[in-house]
C-alpha cells in the first residue's frame, strides 16, 4: 500500500517534470528574437512588414505568455455568442458534444438490440457478417456525399456520420458478448423455466454487459475522433469547425488551445466509460 | 421393480455420426429410481454419465428411449429437477443471496422480495453459509461455490435431485465436509437423488443403490450393486464396518478389470439379448456367484448373490 503511494507520487512528479521540460522546449523554440541579438536587415525587413523591431510577434506559433492568456481569454468567457463566425469556445464544444450524443444514441438504439438478436442466432450471425465486414473499414467521412444528398442537412449529416462509424465496435461486441454467453448459466436459467425475456435481461445482459460496454468505449472514442474531421467538412459550429476557421484566421493560438481541449474532452469522455465499465464487469 | 419406481429410464441410447457411420455412446440405459432413493452412477470417461444425467435434466435429447417421472415423460427442462451442475455454475454477477433467490423467483414467481429472500436465507442457512448471503461468488472458495449451488437446487424443492460430480473440483476434506452435509440434508428431506461420481468411497456413503456403467462407447449399465450397509452410516464409522471393504472391493474390480471386458463383450455380442443390468449385494454370504464372470489374474472376486 505504501509503496503503491509512493509510486503514484514519483509518477505525478516525473510528469510534472516532463510538462516543464516540454514548455520549456517550446518556450525556447517561440521566443521572440531580442533587438540586441537582430541584425540590421532583420530591423530593416521588419519595418518593411509594418512591425518594429523587439515587438511582441503576431503571427506563427506563439510563445507560452500569447497561449496563456488566449486560454485565460476563451475560459474566462465560454458561452459568448458574437455571430456566426465568433462563437465561445464552449458553446462550439457543445455543439460537437451534442452532435457526438445524438449519433452515438442513435447508434447505441440500432446496434445493442440488433447485436443481442445476431448474437443469440447462428444463422443471422453468419448472414450478415459478410455485410458488417464490407461497412466496418469504410471511413466514416466517405458517406458524407451520400449524407448531405439524402438528408441534405449538413447538421444531420454529420450526425449520421457519427452514427455509422459509431455503431460497428458497438454491434460486433454486443454480438460477440452475447454469443459466448457461458453454456452453463443459460443450462441454469433452461432447467428453472426462465422465461426469454427474463433470459434476455437478467442472464444474457449481465453476462455479456463487460463486453457490450467495451464495445461502447471503443466507440465513444472513435466518434470523438470522427466528429473533428466531420465538422471541418461541415462547417457552421462545432469544435472542428472553430480549428478549421482558426486556421483560416492563422491564428494558431486559437488552433492548439483547440486542440488540447478536444484531448481532455476526449480524456474525460473516455473516464466516463471506463468507470461504467468498472461498473458492470464481474469477476470470478 | 421399475415399474412402480418414481424415475423410469426406459432403452436410453444416444448416437453421434461418426466418420464413417455412427458411434453409440451408449444404449439399452434401463433403470429405475425409487422416491426417496438416492442413487449413484460410476463409469470411466466417455461412458455418457454426464449425457444420461442431461437427459434426465431434459437438456439434451437422448437418440433413443424415454424417462418417466412420476407417470409423466420428460420431454425438457423443468423446475421438478433440481440440477447442481459440474463447475457450480454460479451467475459471478450476483450475490450467494441472489443466485439463490433467482431461482426462488422461476419457483414461484407471485412471491414478494421479503418472501423470497425468507425462502432463500433458509437454505443458505442449510448448507452453513449463513452471513456470507451478500459474498460474491469470485469471494468464496470452490467448496462454498459449490454449496451455493447445491442450495439453490434444494430451495426450488424439486421433486428430484440431479448432481453432476458436485464434489469432483474439491480438495479431499473439504469434499468430506460437504459429503456429510449433502447426506444430512438428503436424510432430513427424504430427497430423491440421482449423481454422477468417480469417487468410490463416496458413492458407498451416500448411495442406496450404485449404478456401475461399463466403458464407452456401447457403454450400458453393466451393473446395479445395492449397498448393504446401514443408511445411518458416516463417513467416521463407515470404514469400520467389514462390509465396507467388501463392497468396494467389488467397485473397485470393476472399475479396474470388468468394465473394460464388458465393453469388449458387448461388442462381440452386440445383439445378444439382454435382461437388464443384474442387481447384486455383494458381501452378503450366498454360493450364488456363478453369474460374474471370472477375471484372470484379478483379486479374489466377492461373493455375489442375484437377487432378481
Amino acid at each position: 500500500m505504501d509503496t503503491e503511494r509512493s509510486l503514484n507520487l514519483r509518477a505525478a512528479a516525473l510528469s510534472v517534470l516532463i510538462l516543464v521540460v516540454l514548455l520549456g522546449i517550446w518556450h525556447v523554440a517561440t521566443v521572440p528574437a531580442g533587438g540586441a541579438t537582430a541584425g540590421a536587415e532583420a530591423d530593416e525587413y521588419a519595418k518593411l512588414m509594418g512591425k518594429a523591431a523587439g515587438t511582441a510577434k503576431t503571427d506563427g506559433l506563439p510563445t507560452l505568455p500569447q497561449m496563456a492568456e488566449t486560454a485565460a481569454r476563451h475560459l474566462a468567457s465560454p458561452f459568448y455568442d458574437n455571430g456566426p463566425n465568433d462563437k465561445g469556445i464552449g458553446i462550439q464544444l457543445a455543439h460537437s458534444l451534442a452532435r457526438v450524443g445524438g449519433g452515438y444514441l442513435l447508434a447505441a438504439a440500432v446496434a445493442i438490440p440488433l447485436g443481442f438478436v445476431i448474437g443469440m442466432s447462428p444463422l443471422l450471425y453468419r448472414a450478415l457478417n459478410p455485410f458488417i465486414q464490407v461497412l466496418k473499414p469504410i471511413s466514416p467521412l466517405a458517406w458524407m456525399p451520400i449524407a448531405l444528398y439524402t438528408i441534405k442537412d449538413s447538421s444531420a449529416s454529420g450526425i449520421f456520420v457519427i452514427f455509422i462509424c459509431s455503431i460497428w465496435p458497438m454491434l460486433i461486441n454486443t454480438a460477440f458478448g452475447v454469443a459466448a454467453v457461458r453454456r452453463d448459466w443459460l443450462n441454469v436459467a433452461r432447467t428453472l423455466e426462465v422465461g426469454s425475456m427474463r433470459k434476455a435481461f437478467e442472464v444474457i445482459l449481465p453476462a455479456a454487459a463487460p463486453t457490450i460496454l467495451t464495445g461502447m468505449r471503443i466507440s465513444m472514442g472513435i466518434a470523438w475522433l470522427v466528429i473533428v474531421a466531420a465538422e471541418m467538412l461541415v462547417g457552421g459550429t462545432g469544435i472542428g469547425y472553430f480549428v478549421w476557421n482558426e486556421w483560416n484566421n492563422l491564428s494558431l493560438t486559437n488552433v492548439i488551445f483547440a486542440i488540447v481541449l478536444i484531448g481532455v474532452v476526449g480524456m474525460l469522455l473516455d473516464l466516463m466509460f471506463a468507470s461504467l465499465q468498472k461498473a458492470v464487469t464481474w469477476r470470478e | 421393480m421399475a415399474s412402480d419406481a418414481f424415475l423410469r429410464v426406459e432403452g436410453l441410447a444416444k448416437r453421434f455420426p461418426s466418420g464413417k457411420g455412427e458411434l453409440t455412446v451408449f444404449d439399452k440405459v434401463d433403470f429405475g429410481i425409487a422416491k426417496g432413493e438416492f442413487v449413484c452412477i460410476i463409469g470411466h470417461s466417455g461412458c455418457g454419465k454426464t449425457t444420461i444425467l442431461n437427459v434426465l435434466a431434459g437438456l439434451e435429447q437422448p437418440s433413443s428411449g424415454y424417462v418417466f417421472m412420476d407417470g409423466r415423460e420428460v420431454s425438457g427442462p423443468g423446475l421438478e429437477r433440481g440440477v447442481v451442475f459440474q463447475g457450480h455454475a454460479l451467475m459471478p454477477w450476483l450475490s450467494v443471496m441472489g443466485n439463490v433467490a433467482f431461482a426462488v423467483r422461476s419457483r414461484w414467481p407471485q412471491w414478494n422480495r421479503a418472501k423470497v429472500e425468507a425462502h432463500a436465507r433458509r437454505f443458505i442457512e442449510l448448507v452453513g453459509l449463513a452471513g456470507a448471503e451478500h459474498k460474491k461468488p469470485a469471494e468464496l472458495s470452490g467448496g462454498m461455490k459449490q454449496r451455493v449451488g447445491i442450495a439453490r437446487a434444494f430451495a426450488i424443492e424439486p421433486k428430484m435431485l440431479l448432481l453432476d460430480e458436485p464434489f469432483g473440483a474439491l480438495d479431499a476434506l473439504t469434499r468430506g465436509v460437504i459429503q456429510d452435509e449433502l447426506l444430512r440434508i438428503v436424510q432430513a428431506t427424504h430427497q430423491t437423488v440421482f449423481m454422477i461420481t468417480h469417487d468410490v468411497d463416496e458413492a458407498i456413503l451416500l448411495a442406496d443403490r450404485i449404478l456401475l456403467m461399463s466403458n464407452g462407447p456401447n457403454a450400458r449399465i453393466a451393473e446395479v450393486v445395492r449397498n448393504t450397509l446401514p443408511r445411518d452410516r458416516t463417513r467416521l464409522t463407515m470404514h469400520h464396518d467389514p462390509q465396507f471393504y467388501r463392497i468396494r472391493n467389488h467397485l473397485v474390480d470393476f472399475l479396474v478389470h470388468r468394465s473394460k471386458l464388458i465393453q469388449q463383450g458387448a461388442a462381440d455380442a452386440s445383439s445378444g439379448a439382454s435382461d437388464g443390468p443384474l442387481e447384486v449385494s455383494p458381501g452378503l454370504d450366498a454360493d450364488a456367484d456363478a453369474s460374474v464372470p471370472d477375471v484372470p489374474a484379478a483379486p479374489p472376486v466377492p461373493k455375489l448373490i442375484a437377487v432378481k
